[in-house]
């Protein structure tokens, strides 16, 4: 298959980026990633300097990779991410645009490649439980009833990708903040340090800038791990409770 | 040079906890002030800079990745092993070590292995506290699978997402201690040499992918967790980004690599479909508890499989192979990994191969399925049910089981895997050999230790399957920070390292001379092409299988290679910059060192034991054949530029287990 690509090449966060074109020849059971390493390839060979992309286990897991493909991040294939994406998805001619994510809080470095940071300032802000090594009781003296396990696990399975944030009309991490809060509130002993883990998540998120959420809802739909806004209105509440305790 | 592995006398059921308890100490006050660098955040580097931050000691950590939590831990699908007993099916710390030993066909250290099996339990304790959720039962406690090379469930998981779940575990600890200062993070930064002062590791310098700039970092020792070097075949299930630089550094400045031709070709990948193909997929070893593995009783069934004029179904129940419950009737479908990749290799040579390319097994839930089903419409009391309705039942208990990993074959295939029997192939996965370590972790090189898959230590010849999270862990929660005050205890009079001084010039300027020589070559061909070229010659001549003459040559071949290498490899950009080009080409040059000595180390070991099989050490039923009178030792290589590379023997002493040959049948 033939397709035309429109590929945002931008130098550095200090110059403008602009969108370039390139074809590139693909077949339907390559990754769209292996699609790009082929133009990269293309591109090395012409003494050109190739497109920065970040990717890394290429299995769905690490979410390292990050772009937006025809205006969506990760591109059309639901629960999706971009490195799990085959071409089998795409028609032979079409013109794909490919640009990064767009989001205040996580400033482009280079082509599609974006500064992540402020989501691990988000975790040290209080996304944990404070045990230290060698603290822990026996495994088995917690139990916790399946479905509860299995819906921390549902909000733990984020990979923090950005895609959330990118979707986002107001570039909102929302749905990022609220899974590691979920997470670790579903679980007894997550629930102790609640009040003061949703407080320091919460403005730690605003101070780097990230939008509001108003309800829109794209952050679920593009989410690669298909977490739930549930999630944001869970959050919400313990915020509002942690509004009521005394600090 | 004399390898003395620090392992303590006494029985080998108290030795840890003896030497636990008599090891020397440093005081807290102490601890404030002295500096460690921890270089990786997998599982075994976040654990050990978490707790060591915790402890007191003042720790800089450093990934190459964007953040911590990208380390390669988090792909890891099935489980993590761990002695808990809980179903009672006889588990204890004797069996977990002693199938470890046995699984590594008895290439490694009886006292390395039996502390991780002692220490497995603690892990499973300290990951439920910090929040990670693993499966449960309807009773709220904690589930088990089982997995390859036991008979017992001791295996426990996290979906298909253990790793992740894990690793989060690991992360969210470190997050704890960087938001407190114990620990400062240094992300995007690549570790490109150790600097040495008076034979201790000191520091390193490191390179901020970032901006180019080349910085140093001192400390008073280096602990290194950087992974494993399966890349070297570049097709494999390691991540992209995944390398041997770091190792490979500490190799050149004085460090050992122990057993380099120890690699673990995993069993159930899905098979390679193209030439563009840049990595593997791995599907879950858990697979294997529930999915039968088979290939056509005949070529000319293959054959029209191949051609697409028959499909799996087409082939009755009577005319398929299910070799594996043929040949291991005790293990049936869960033999280890060696052993399952090596009976595929051997039924797709002989033309049964399922997959247009030859190379495929299938991998087949249908048996699965309907016992489910069964199982669930009499657990749910409904009489004689359909057909289609035990397929409808069991087609849900495997998704629970399985739901993502099916849903990711999917996604790579475009086949229905609960329709359509998997095709799977083994793949390069993980790397047994690694940096030569004492029982303290620390390498030959004083102050430098190496933890997780980037040591040689526990897994001999053969990793069993949900052991690396086990060690990645175990070393970093529950060794290094005790066995770290070993050297410490006498560093607490040694002042802050100073990074200006003349190791520290020296050191950088290698550095910058690295990536300017690499630069300025500005010849022809791509990074990327170079390593594919390699990955083929390492895979074809010290692959799943390997003999003295292919060895000879490919070690030749890689040689030239790497002549070419420095010759015409096209760099684009500039070394001052964000340039991941050229952080591939530092990785592959070193990946064509690495190989060759793998292929040294291949050569040199005449006897088959767990994933090195030398055809010319075979029994006459095709199974691996040692050779314990000259091969029980460990192989640690150093390097020389003169390509005269010199090994170091340490011999292997079994005190405990009894040599046998290893049967799963």
């Amino acid at each position: 298959m033939k397709l035309k690509l429109k590929v945002w090449r931008q130098k550095n966060n200090q110059t403008k980026g602009s969108f370039e074109q390139h074809t590139v020849e693909a077949t339907e059971h390559m990754s769209f990633l292996e699609m790009l390493d082929v133009l990269n390839e293309q591109l090395i060979s012409e003494k050109k300097d190739p497109i920065a992309f970040e990717h890394d286990c290429r299995e769905g897991i690490c979410g390292t990779c990050s772009m937006v493909i025809n205006g969506q991040p990760h591109g059309p294939q639901k629960g999706t991410t971009t490195c799990q994406l085959h071409m089998r998805q795409f028609k032979d001619g079409d013109t794909i645009v490919i640009e990064p994510y767009r989001v205040n809080a996580f400033p482009i470095m280079k082509d599609l490649v974006v500064d992540r940071s402020a989501y691990d300032r988000i975790i040290q802000a209080g996304g944990y439980i404070s045990v230290n090594t060698g603290q822990a009781p026996d495994g088995n003296s917690i139990p916790i009833e399946k479905n509860t396990a299995l819906k921390a696990f549902g909000a733990a399975a984020c990979i923090g990708c950005g895609a959330c944030a990118a979707a986002c009309p107001n570039g909102s991490a929302m749905l990022f903040t609220s899974a590691k809060i979920s997470h670790l509130s579903h679980l007894p002993q997550g629930q102790v340090e609640q009040t003061k883990r949703v407080r320091g998540m919460v403005a730690q998120m605003d101070k780097e800038g990230f939008g509001f959420c108003s309800n829109i809802g794209a952050c679920e739909v593009e989410c690669p791990k298909e977490i739930s806004t549930e999630n944001i209105a869970l959050m919400n509440r313990e915020y509002l409770k942690a509004s009521l305790v005394s600090e | 040079m004399h390898l003395d592995n620090k392992v303590s006398d006494g029985e080998l059921a108290t030795k840890w906890v003896n030497y636990r308890s008599t090891m020397n100490l440093v005081a807290p006050n102490n601890k404030r002030r002295i500096e460690v660098i921890v270089v990786g955040t997998g599982l075994a580097g976040a654990s050990a800079a978490a707790t060591l931050g915790e402890l007191g000691y003042k720790v800089k950590c450093f990934s190459f990745h964007d953040s911590p939590r990208r380390a390669h831990s988090i792909a890891a699908q099935g489980g993590i092993n761990a002695a808990k007993n809980y179903q009672n099916d006889g588990d204890s710390v004797y069996r977990l070590f002693y199938d470890t030993i046995k699984g590594g066909d008895y290439r490694s250290r009886e006292a390395n292995v039996h502390r991780l099996a002692e220490v497995s339990v603690d892990i499973i304790d300290q990951c439920v506290a910090q929040g990670v959720p693993f499966a449960r039962e309807y009773g709220g406690l904690l589930a088990n699978r089982s997995f390859g090379g036991v008979q017992v469930s001791r295996t426990f998981y996290a979906k298909g997402q253990t790793g992740q779940q894990l690793l989060i575990g690991a992360y969210q600890a470190l997050s704890r201690q960087i938001s407190k200062g114990a620990v400062t993070m240094y992300n995007r930064h690549e570790m490109l040499d150790v600097v040495k002062i008076d034979g201790k590791a000191r520091g390193i310098i490191a390179r901020n992918n970032k901006t180019g700039e080349i910085e140093r970092f001192a400390g008073h020792c280096v602990v290194l967790a950087t992974g494993g070097y399966g890349n070297v075949f570049y097709l494999s299930t390691n991540a992209m980004c995944s390398n041997v630089t770091a190792a490979w550094k500490a190799v050149k400045r004085g460090a050992l690599m122990a057993n380099p031709c120890y690699t673990q070709i995993h069993p159930t990948c899905i098979p390679v479909s193209g030439e563009y193909q840049s990595k593997l997929t791995l599907m879950s070893e858990s697979l294997r508890n529930d999915g039968r593995v088979w290939v056509p009783n005949s070529v000319e069934d293959a054959e029209a499989i191949r051609e697409r004029r028959k499909t799996a179904l087409d082939i009755p129940e009577a005319n398929r192979d299910y070799y594996l419950e043929r040949r291991y009737p005790a293990f049936g479908n869960l033999v280890p990994r060696d052993v399952a990749s090596r009976a595929a290799k051997i039924a797709c040579d002989e033309g049964k191969g399922v997959a247009p390319t030859g190379l495929a097994v299938y991998l087949d839930f249908a048996s699965a399925i309907e016992r489910y089903g069964k199982g669930e419409a009499i657990s749910r009391g409904i009489p004689n049910p359909s057909d289609s309705k035990i397929t409808e039942l069991g087609e849900a208990v495997v998704a629970q089981k399985y739901g993502n990993l099916f849903q990711m074959y999917e996604k790579i295939t475009g086949e229905n895997p609960y329709k359509m029997p998997m095709k799977i192939y083994p793949a390069v996965h993980y790397t047994m050999g690694g940096l030569w370590v004492d029982y303290n972790l620390e390498t030959n090189v004083p102050g430098l230790f190496a933890l997780g898959e980037s040591n040689f230590s526990d897994h001999g010849a053969n990793r069993l399957g949900a052991s690396a999270l086990m060690q990645g862990l175990a070393d970093g929660y529950f060794v290094i920070p005790y066995t770290i005050g070993q050297f410490l205890s006498n560093e607490i009079r040694t002042a802050p390292i100073d990074p200006n001084q003349e190791a520290f010039d020296v050191a950088e300027k290698n550095v910058k001379g690295l990536l300017d020589k690499l630069i300025y070559i500005k010849g022809n061909q791509s990074v990327e092409s170079f390593h594919r070229r390699l990955g083929k010659l390492v895979w074809d001549y010290c692959g799943m299988s390997r003999n003295a003459e292919g060895l000879e040559k490919g070690r030749k071949l890689i040689k030239e290679l790497r002549e070419e290498f420095y010759k015409d490899v096209f760099v684009p950009g500039d070394a001052n910059e964000f340039n991941p080009e050229l952080e591939k080409a530092v990785r592959v040059a070193d990946f064509l060192e690495l190989g060759e000595v793998m292929m040294v180390d291949a050569l040199n070991r005449n006897e088959s034991c767990g994933g090195h099989f030398r055809e010319e050490y075979a029994t006459e039923e095709g199974e691996a054949k040692r050779n314990d009178k000259d091969y029980a030792y460990v192989a640690a290589w150093s390097w020389s530029d003169d390509g005269n590379h010199v090994l170091h023997k340490e011999d292997l002493k079994f005190d405990n287990v009894e040599l046998k040959t290893r049967s799963y049948k």
